[in-house]
């Protein structure tokens, strides 16, 4: 899974009819101090996510294990709503500040 | 299977409802000289592993037979603790 925060929701009409019900949310991709990167995706949400939220996405064939999105055309799905980071190591937090 | 270390734990409340009961870590992966090899990622344990421990996960759909749930959008899981790495 990667880290993600939802920037935006994806609105759209005409769809794959296994779809139809989707919430389509954009989630852009956080490295360990909630900095954004560049890449997002677009992912189907599982959890109830809103806008300006930290979460986890499964992605790949793994993302069709939910009930809804079982036997789907997804590959992205929302899986969890993140409280807290817990960095133990703490070397690995400013490793990142420097690149 | 790849090889990483446990660098930390995320805590997330509200999840899919299959995984209430399973701790999600940050895995940085790494290869079998302990140097890192590509960005964190997080994975479920499944085995109890802790920060600064080296562990062998899997990805991709399988990730999500160690878990004792039918279906659960998992793409990566630890399934075991490593004692040594002999080369």
């Amino acid at each position: 899974m990667f880290l993600g925060k939802v920037i935006g929701t994806v609105w759209s009409t005409k769809k794959d009819e296994n779809l139809v019900g989707a919430k389509f949310l954009i989630v852009k991709q956080l490295d360990l101090n909630y900095n954004e990167k560049e890449n997002f995706v677009v992912a189907v949400d599982s959890v109830g996510a809103g806008e300006g939220e930290v979460v986890l996405v499964a992605t790949g064939s793994s993302s069709r294990q939910t009930e809804f999105t079982k036997n789907k055309p997804v590959d992205a799905v929302i899986m969890a709503i993140v409280d807290k980071l817990d960095i133990a190591l703490k070397e690995y937090l400013s490793k990142q500040e420097v690149e | 299977m790849f090889l990483g270390k446990v660098i930390g734990n995320v805590w997330a409340t509200r999840k899919y409802s299959a995984l209430d009961s399973f701790k999600m870590m940050f895995v940085q992966p790494i290869n079998y000289e302990h140097r890192e090899t590509g960005e964190p990622i997080i994975a479920v344990d499944t085995v109890g592993a802790g920060p600064g421990e080296i562990i062998i996960y899997i990805t991709a759909s399988e990730a999500v037979i160690p878990l004792p749930v039918d279906m659960a959008p998992v793409d990566a899981s630890i399934v075991g603790i490593v004692d040594t790495i002999n080369k």
